[in-house]
C-alpha cells in the first residue's frame, strides 16, 4: 500500500490496518481511509502527474492501493468542456461540463469500481458483488470481467432494460430481488456478513468512496491546476459530493493547487432528496425517506454519507437544491439541445439545479463553474422517450416537402 | 444465528419506553447497545441484535410497530 496507511473511524478517531472493513467495531462509525500526506507531499508534483497515464490512475499516489496492476479499463481524464451555449443561455461566462458520462460503462462509477475492484484483488477476493439500481451494476460486472472474478448483481427486479441488459452482458449472476429496497439493502447486508466476497460498496467501501476524489483531482488539473468557485453535483448516498471536496482539499494541502475557494452544491430530485431537505431544515440528521424519483440512479433514501455531505456543504459554504421531478427532463434537453451531450436523469437535475442556482443569484456570470455530467442519457431513454419525435415519410420529395418543410 | 447493526430513532413520546428491554423479552434476541444519544427532544440507539433470523425480523416489525424507525446503519447498500 503505497500512501495509504490506515482505516480511520470518521466518529471516534480508532485506527484499523487497512483490510476489508467499513464499519468501526466499536461505535458502529464508518471507516475513512488515512494518508501519509508527508510522504505523499515528498513524492508528489505536477510534473509527476502529467507524465501518468490519461487515466483516473494518473493520481495513483492519492489512491489506496499497492502495486501498479490497477483493474484499469481506461476510466477517468474525461473531457471538462467549456459551455459557451448554456453558459449564454444561463447568464454564465465561464460555465464547464465535466463529462463523466464517457467513461467505459459509461458512468462516473467507473472510478469507484476501478479502486474496489483492484483493492478486492489485493485481498484475494475472487467474488466481486454490489447491490445496484443500474450504473453500478453495469460498472462492477464489466470489472469483475476484466479482472476474471465472478460476479454476483443484486438488483431490484423492477429495474429498467438498459440497465439489466447493460450489466448482464458481461456475465456476471444477476440476481432480481422480488422486494422492496430495503429488502435488497438487507439481504445485501446480510451476504456481506455470510460470504467471503467483496461487495464493492460494503466491505470494500471506504477504498470503493476514494475513487471518487479523482473527479476533484482531474476537474482542477483541468482548470490548469486551480479549482473552480462552483461545483454542481448530483447526490444519492452522497458519497462523491464529499470525495470531490476531500479531492481539492487534498490538492490544496500538497500545494499542488492555490487555496480552495469552492461552494459545493449538491442537487437532488424532489422525489428522493432525503439530504437537501435535511440541509433545509437546517438539521445534521438525515431522515430517511421512502424514494419516488424518475432520477432512479440517485434515488437512496437513507444515504449513507448524508451526514458528512451536510459538513461537507457547512465547510465548503454550499448549499443544497431541490429539483422538482417536473424540471428533470427539461434539464437533460437543455444539456443536448444547447451542448450536444445527452445525460441520463441525475445530469438533468445538476443542469435544472444549476439553473435554479443562477436565478437565485448563487453563481456570479463571471465565476467559474462546473457541472458535474456523471451519467449517460442512453441509460434512461425511458424517461425522455415521450418528449422526442421525427415524422415518417415516404421516399419523395414531394411529402417531403409537404411533410417536413412545410408542415 | 444472524447478527445485525440497526439505529432506532425515537420521538419525544417514546423516549420513556423501555422499548430495548421490551424487545429482549418478546423475542430471544440479544440486544446489544453500542452507543445512544437520548434527550429530551428525539434520541437514537446503536445496537447490534443477535438470534435467529426470523425472530430478528419479527422483533423489528414489533419495534417498528412502536412507532420507532429503525434503520441498517450501514445505510442503504444500492447505488
Ligand atoms: C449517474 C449517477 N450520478 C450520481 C450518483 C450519486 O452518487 P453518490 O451515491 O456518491 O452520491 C449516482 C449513483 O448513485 C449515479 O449513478
Ligand atoms: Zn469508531
Amino acid at each position: 500500500m503505497a500512501f495509504a496507511s490506515a482505516l480511520k473511524c470518521r466518529e471516534c478517531g480508532r485506527e484499523y490496518p487497512t483490510d476489508p472493513l467499513n464499519v468501526c467495531e466499536f461505535c458502529f462509525g464508518p471507516l475513512e481511509v488515512a494518508y501519509d500526506y508527508e510522504a505523499i507531499s515528498r513524492a508528489i508534483s505536477r510534473e509527476r502527474i502529467q507524465n501518468g497515464p490519461l487515466t483516473m490512475w494518473r493520481y495513483q499516489d492519492l489512491l489506496p492501493v499497492d502495486g501498479d496492476h490497477a483493474v484499469d479499463l481506461q476510466t477517468g481524464f474525461t473531457p471538462l468542456m467549456k459551455a459557451p451555449n448554456l453558459g449564454r443561455l444561463l447568464g454564465l461566462d465561464h460555465l464547464y461540463i465535466k463529462n463523466d458520462a464517457v467513461n467505459p460503462t459509461n458512468s462516473f462509477k467507473d472510478r469507484v469500481v476501478s479502486v474496489a475492484s483492484t483493492k478486492a484483488l489485493e485481498y484475494e477476493f475472487k467474488t466481486l458483488a454490489c447491490a445496484s439500481t443500474g450504473n453500478l451494476a453495469g460498472s462492477v460486472a464489466a470489472h469483475a470481467a476484466r479482472a476474471g472474478m465472478n460476479a454476483y448483481i443484486f438488483i431490484p427486479a423492477d429495474l429498467e432494460r438498459g440497465k439489466v441488459v447493460g450489466a448482464a452482458i458481461y456475465g456476471p449472476t444477476l440476481v432480481a430481488i422480488n422486494g422492496s429496497y430495503d429488502d435488497v439493502n438487507r439481504l445485501c447486508s446480510e451476504l456481506a456478513d455470510t460470504y467471503p466476497w467483496a461487495f464493492v460498496n460494503i466491505n470494500m467501501r471506504p477504498y470503493y468512496a476514494e475513487g471518487s476524489k479523482t473527479l476533484g483531482y482531474e476537474v482542477a488539473e483541468q482548470l490548469g491546476w486551480q479549482a473552480p468557485a462552483h461545483c454542481i453535483v448530483p447526490s444519492a448516498s452522497g458519497s462523491m459530493f464529499t470525495k470531490i471536496w476531500k479531492g481539492l482539499k487534498e490538492f490544496e494541502d500538497l500545494e499542488l493547487i492555490p487555496k480552495v475557494h469552492t461552494h459545493m452544491h449538491m442537487t437532488q430530485a424532489a422525489g428522493c432528496a432525503p439530504i437537501a431537505e435535511a440541509y433545509e431544515a437546517g438539521v445534521t440528521r438525515v431522515r430517511p425517506v421512502k424514494p419516488n424519483s424518475i432520477a432512479k440512479s440517485l434515488a437512496i433514501g437513507n444515504p449513507a454519507d448524508g451526514y458528512y455531505s451536510l459538513k461537507t456543504i457547512q465547510e465548503s459554504d454550499g448549499d443544497a437544491t431541490i429539483v422538482p421531478e417536473d424540471e428533470v427532463v427539461a434539464g437533460i434537453q437543455m444539456l443536448a439541445e444547447n451542448e450536444g451531450i445527452f445525460t441520463e436523469t441525475a445530469g438533468g437535475v445538476v443542469i435544472s439545479g444549476l439553473k435554479r442556482l443562477v436565478e437565485r443569484g448563487a453563481i456570479k456570470r463571471d465565476e467559474v463553474t462546473v457541472a458535474y455530467i456523471t451519467g449517460n442519457g442512453l441509460k434512461t431513454l425511458e424517461a425522455v422517450e415521450d418528449t422526442v419525435r421525427s415524422v415518417t415519410i415516404d421516399p419523395t420529395t414531394s411529402s417531403f416537402e409537404e411533410q417536413v418543410l412545410n408542415a | 444465528m444472524a447478527k445485525l447493526r440497526v439505529r432506532f430513532t425515537f420521538t419525544p413520546e417514546l423516549i420513556q419506553e423501555p422499548v430495548i428491554w421490551q424487545l429482549g423479552q418478546k423475542f430471544p434476541i440479544i440486544t446489544n447497545i453500542r452507543g445512544a444519544d437520548v434527550r429530551q427532544a428525539f434520541g437514537w440507539a446503536l445496537l447490534e441484535l443477535e438470534g435467529e433470523e426470523d425472530q430478528i425480523n419479527q422483533g423489528i416489525e414489533w419495534v417498528r410497530s412502536t412507532g420507532i424507525e429503525v434503520e441498517l446503519v450501514t445505510g442503504d447498500v444500492i447505488e
